[in-house]
């Protein structure tokens, strides 16, 4: 393999590659409700004093309505950031390293809003 | 006789020539709108994070997203989850095989850019309405 064919390899095998762009689709309609009823509860909560924001995001059904926006939100910007990488870091030995750490930063997102929602609802 | 048989051909597209088109402008936004909204998820971060810490450190979220710079951010914020999303809604009828044709794909995109806008503005001037209500 020469080097220029090495270098523009892709970087996941073809068959992953279509489960993310399958999953993008599948999250991206996934968020349309999710990120509308998000807006709507950051419009409602603005300019809320601490306890007010702490009983409404205490709200199990809230909580689990943000579980959802959390999960879906962090897989869709992982894959997008991907293909950004993907089309835009040629060097194979740079793209792995951004795409490690695209996959670490959702993962420390999705971790820490997660663990906060779970914090605020059950309120250890 | 080869030059003008060269120059007779097509041209690729180039940047300096290339012609600006609607489908173009959002391809690229929809892009850079995800790309913001990827760092934005550290503002969710924060905000959730600050109501589970406590009064003192939710104290600050507001102090700054109230200030000025925050108010800016967080009007960009919603103005790039905004298109992205009703962007994004062009690219899942077109995965679907529908609206290829230049005249559906040119109003779609002008309809989303628009639509992102006035939802914005919808968006904040109900925040600044219902301020206080909860």
């Amino acid at each position: 393999m020469t080097a220029a064919a090495k270098a523009s390899r892709p970087s996941k095998p073809v068959k992953s590659a279509t489960r993310a762009f399958r999953r993008q689709r599948t999250t991206a309609l996934a968020l349309f409700p999710l990120a509308l009823v998000f807006v709507a509860v950051v419009v409602a909560l603005a300019g809320a004093d601490y306890d007010t924001a702490k009983h409404y995001l205490g709200n199990p059904l809230l909580g689990a309505f943000f579980v959802l926006l959390i999960l879906a939100g962090v897989i869709h910007m992982r894959i997008g950031m991907m293909e950004i990488i993907d089309d835009y870091v040629p060097n194979a030995a740079l793209r792995h390293l951004t795409l490690f750490l695209n996959y670490v930063f959702a993962v420390a997102v999705g971790l820490t809003c997660l663990y906060a929602v779970v914090k605020i609802v059950i309120g250890f | 006789m080869a030059n003008t048989r060269q120059a007779a051909r097509p041209l690729s597209p180039h940047l300096q020539i290339y012609r600006f088109t609607i489908t173009m402008a959002m391809s690229i936004i929809h892009r850079i709108t995800g790309g913001a909204l990827y760092f934005g998820t550290l503002l969710l971060a924060w905000w959730l994070a600050s109501v589970a810490i406590g009064p003192d450190a939710y104290a600050i979220f507001q102090t700054v997203a109230g200030s000025w710079f925050g108010k800016v951010v967080l009007l960009g914020y919603t103005w790039a989850l905004l298109h992205h999303l009703t962007s994004g809604l062009r690219y899942l009828v077109w995965d679907n095989g529908r609206a290829f044709d230049l005249r559906s794909a040119d109003i779609m995109s002008w309809g989303a850019a628009v639509i992102g806008v006035l939802l914005t503005v919808l968006v904040w001037a109900l925040a600044y309405e219902l301020k206080g209500v909860l």
